[in-house]
């Protein structure tokens, strides 16, 4: 079990948006999020994460690490990708900067290491963000929203890394409003159901 | 969330997160520049308002130029935690497995030295410019180096509480100015004591003491208010 979530109602203000929702995450599996905007969507994932607590109650239990990628990719644009990666906030990226580079090249970045991230176009942004997840050890992945700004390529890219992340005995939470792109694989949390 | 066996010092934590803040400071020099200006522009209206009468600006001069600093630390307050918390980097330091007092800690750090300290340091010279007499230009610097420190830290506490609030600079005046004064008081205190030739001594060492239960205490309080602050 990489997440047990039981009871879990979101609250944003005084408004109770989503309440008794009940979720566990296993090895090998991948939950899409779904819902209309407003529903609840980013918030639920950052209660599941532990990001907002006083808004979410209920139980949640994590069964090992986790990495949270928000809707915001947590970059400073002033520093080069490189930087950015190295000086994570989270502190969870303990790679040599060779480990980096290379983890940017596989996100198709190769030659804009050293650029500053504000120089880089929105859709280049999310890939250093998602470069993250290639130098994490983290099991369980909860991602908002990870195809937004993604090329078609990118898109692709993401969807064979979650694919063998999943392979690999981690198990993937993401929202995102595209239909669903992992098959049989994916199982569906329709925020609909909960909504109050 | 890393594995336990990747988990890093506190030194390590803590020296990332500074240097992180410090490169991202340096990297928009009006950040720095900014209260400078603001503190010269000041100090040079305040001979053209009162009258270059010399004996009288030297005796106004430890509670124009204290006034002035806090104003300037004030200006550059609210921004301390708002690009952290629109560009979603407050969320990752809440997650990560370190004391956010500590991380917040180090971004208020570096702050203090990109603002306060360089405007301690070149504060003899705004000194000299209202006629502050030699005695007092030392403990200006020293005063205003301790003080610089509660004022960053008092703010920081304050943009921390308002750092999801729109538009919400004259709420941080309020919260954070009754707070200010005690320091405010020691630190002119201490300038006046020096220019009328007595012993600035105690006023600095309570800015001191000030400063020190500020560098405890605040971070602790910086940190609760940044989570209350992600949480709604």
């Amino acid at each position: 079990m990489l997440l047990e979530a039981s009871q879990v109602a979101v609250e944003r203000g005084d408004r109770r948006l989503l309440s008794d929702i009940d979720l566990t995450v296993s090895v090998g599996e991948i939950w899409q999020v779904l819902g209309p905007n407003g529903v609840g969507k980013t918030s639920l994932l950052r209660g599941l994460a532990g990001v907002a607590r006083l808004g979410v109650s209920g139980e949640i239990r994590h069964g090992g690490t986790f990495l949270y990628l928000g809707h915001a990719a947590s970059l400073k644009h002033s520093l080069s990708a490189v930087d950015n990666l190295r000086w994570h906030p989270a502190c969870d990226v303990t790679a040599s900067v060779s480990q980096i580079c290379d983890a940017l090249e596989k996100v198709s970045l190769a030659g804009y290491e050293h650029r500053p991230v504000g120089s880089l176009s929105a859709g280049q942004k999310r890939r250093v963000a998602l470069a993250r997840l290639l130098l994490s050890d983290a099991k369980l992945w909860l991602l908002d929203e990870p195809f937004t700004a993604l090329d078609t390529a990118g898109c692709d890219w993401l969807e064979a890394c979650v694919r063998e992340h999943v392979g690999g005995g981690g198990g993937v939470i993401f929202t995102s409003h595209q239909a669903s792109r992992f098959g049989g694989l994916q199982q569906n949390l329709d925020l609909g159901r909960y909504a109050v | 969330m890393p594995s336990e066996q990747l988990l890093l010092s506190l030194r390590a934590v803590f020296a990332r997160q500074f240097y992180r803040h410090a490169r991202s400071i340096l990297a928009s020099p009006s950040d720095v520049a900014n209260p400078l200006l603001f503190f010269f522009m000041v100090i040079t209206l305040f001979p053209l308002g009162l009258g270059p009468d010399p004996d009288r600006l030297a005796a106004m001069a430890p509670g124009i130029l204290w006034v002035v600093a806090l104003l300037a630390s004030l200006m550059v307050s609210n921004r301390l935690f708002a690009s952290d918390f629109e560009d979603g980097s407050l969320e990752q330091l809440a997650l990560a497995p370190y004391p956010l007092a500590l991380t917040a800690l180090a971004e208020v750090m570096a702050h203090w030295l990109a603002t306060g300290f360089i405007l301690a340091g070149v504060s003899p010279l705004f000194g000299v410019m209202l006629g502050l007499p030699g005695d007092g230009l030392l403990v200006l610097a020293v005063s205003l180096l301790l003080g610089t420190m509660c004022l960053t830290l008092i703010g920081a506490l304050g943009s921390a509480l308002t750092v999801n609030i729109r538009r919400g600079g004259l709420l941080l005046s309020l919260l954070i100015i009754p707070l200010n004064v005690p320091v405010l008081i020691f630190g002119t205190s201490a300038v006046r004591e020096a220019v009328i030739g007595g012993n600035p001594e105690s006023w600095l060492a309570l800015i001191g003491g000030l400063a020190l239960g500020s560098l405890v205490v605040l971070p602790i309080a910086v940190a609760a208010a940044l989570r209350v602050s992600l949480d709604s």
